[in-house]
């Protein structure tokens, strides 16, 4: 049986991850390569990267993280921020990353999406959709969350998945940093649109919330950054979480 | 000493695999060395290959096709010399007759099959498929008994592998299906016939499981 997916996401400043994490026994306390192994050892069945400052800079700095993390961590790795061309999706894929997440450039050129799964397959093109709601519909924000591109969230996923997109990655703007939990109707209204995964994030402040994402809004995957860099709960917690839930998640790690 | 040489014909993501096995090779190992290329003279002297794939069927072939001389290579080394062959995912569908992602193409024919779309019946079920799926043990093959019996884990208890991919492979032969997975329905996780072997699923990606997989796969000597 297919099992539902917890992702550990690290917030990423030129190379460095930005939340300061109290890991024990870490000799660089803000490697991600490092905290992204610890993960992978706590059972995370994929990692997520997110560079936070999405600039050519940024970029290349991640392109050594990913080169890094890749080099003894064998879960898949998604990474994003500031990806805006071919040329960006191959470097990071050629690093070793599994997925390469898209958000902004994905509005201002939605032809990126169908380039990269026609030259990578689909499975490495994630859409990363930042959703507000205004009045009784969510828009579809970028750059970080700062320009309103007015683009209705639902149909905007229905569109990403006939541009060849293999994934959704859906953040609730509402939700994020309240540790309120998913905005559930957000979630369902865009798990029953499409047909490709959708990954909640944004609001995840308790176990409870990883298994209402799952169960009540039909997502494939979760993913949360603050709860478990500030160790909230571990991912082996929140994985016994799930199956205590009867949620199938993987074990054997 | 042996070596295992990762083909490399312009698909994606060798890094993956190059790190995993590149972990696991030791003194100890049966192979030693690996190398990825697409080099004609280095291939000839490897003992081992693995041919990765990412992105389409036909996008794959036709890439591997632009490399010249490369399939009669390989054709001489696992089909006359028998040597150790593993294809992962677009990698194993690329040993079918025929595929059908991005228009209908031939593959190499060397196990009998066609590689199709998940026909799913519930149509809750996402595509592509993609996350961590349990393995069951299907057909008996010389690969299955000697990494059961090599293996580091429990093979026993329930096993997953990572997977992401919308095709499958169906072999006209059930023998040659040696490990299932199920979405939907029963699929084949992994084929083998002889010396040639290929997973649907990323043993570069499955953490623990996939590494004791590979693992197996570099310490087996196919023509024993």
């Amino acid at each position: 049986m297919l099992k539902k997916r917890i992702i550990p996401c690290l917030d990423v400043n030129k190379g460095r991850t930005v939340k300061g994490i109290n890991f024990k026994n870490l000799v660089d306390a803000g490697d991600p390569a490092e905290q992204a192994k610890i993960y992978s050892e706590e059972g995370a069945d994929e990692i997520t990267f997110l560079d936070i400052t999405a600039t050519s800079d940024g970029r290349e700095a991640m392109v050594n993280v990913i080169k890094k993390t890749s080099n003894d961590c064998f879960v898949p790795l998604t990474v994003g921020g500031g990806v805006r061309s071919v040329e960006d999706i191959k470097k990071f894929l050629l690093a070793g990353a599994d997925k390469v997440s898209i958000n902004s450039a994905a509005i201002t050129n939605p032809d990126l999406i169908a380039q990269g799964a026609n030259i990578f397959g689909n499975q490495c093109i994630v859409v990363a959709i930042d959703a507000k709601k205004n009045g009784d519909k969510w828009e579809v924000y970028s750059h970080g969350g700062r320009t309103n591109s007015l683009i209705n969230a639902v149909e905007w996923s229905g569109f990403v998945e006939s541009k060849g997109a293999g994934e959704i990655l859906l953040t609730s703007m509402d939700r994020d940093g309240t540790k309120s939990g998913f905005d559930i109707e957000l979630l369902k209204q865009i798990t029953e649109k499409v047909k490709i995964p959708v990954v909640a994030s944004g609001g995840v402040g308790k176990l409870e919330h990883l298994s209402e994402g799952i169960i009540l809004g039909g997502a494939s995957a979760v993913l949360a950054a603050s709860v478990f860099h500030f160790k909230t709960f571990s991912i082996t917690e929140a994985k016994n979480h799930l199956q205590s839930r009867k949620i199938p998640v993987r074990m054997d790690y | 000493m042996n070596l295992v040489s990762i083909v490399d014909y312009g698909s994606g993501n060798l890094r993956s695999v190059y790190n995993a096995v590149k972990q696991i090779l030791n003194k100890h190992t049966f192979c030693s060395n690996v190398k990825v290329t697409n080099d004609i003279k280095e291939l000839n002297k490897s003992s081992h290959f693995i041919l990765p794939g990412v992105g389409s069927f036909k996008g794959c072939l036709k890439g591997f096709y632009s490399n010249p001389g490369l399939f009669e290579c390989l054709e001489d080394n696992v089909i006359n010399k028998k040597k150790a062959f593993l294809g992962i995912c677009v990698g194993m569908q690329m040993l079918a007759q025929r595929g059908f992602e991005g228009g209908k193409s031939k593959g190499f024919g060397w196990i009998d099959g066609d590689v199709q779309l998940f026909s799913l019946k519930d149509k809750s079920l996402k595509i592509p498929h993609i996350g961590w799926n349990s393995l069951s043990f299907n057909n008996q093959h010389p690969f299955i008994g000697f990494w059961k019996k090599n293996s580091r884990m429990n093979l026993n208890k329930e096993i997953n592998a990572y997977f992401v991919h919308s095709y499958i492979f169906k072999e006209k032969l059930k023998k040659n299906q040696l490990l299932l997975s199920n979405y939907g329905h029963d699929f084949t996780a992994m084929v083998g016939k002889e010396n040639i072997l290929g997973t649907q699923f990323h043993p570069e990606k499955s953490q623990k499981l996939g590494l004791d997989f590979l693992r197996a796969f570099l310490n087996w000597d196919s023509r024993v």
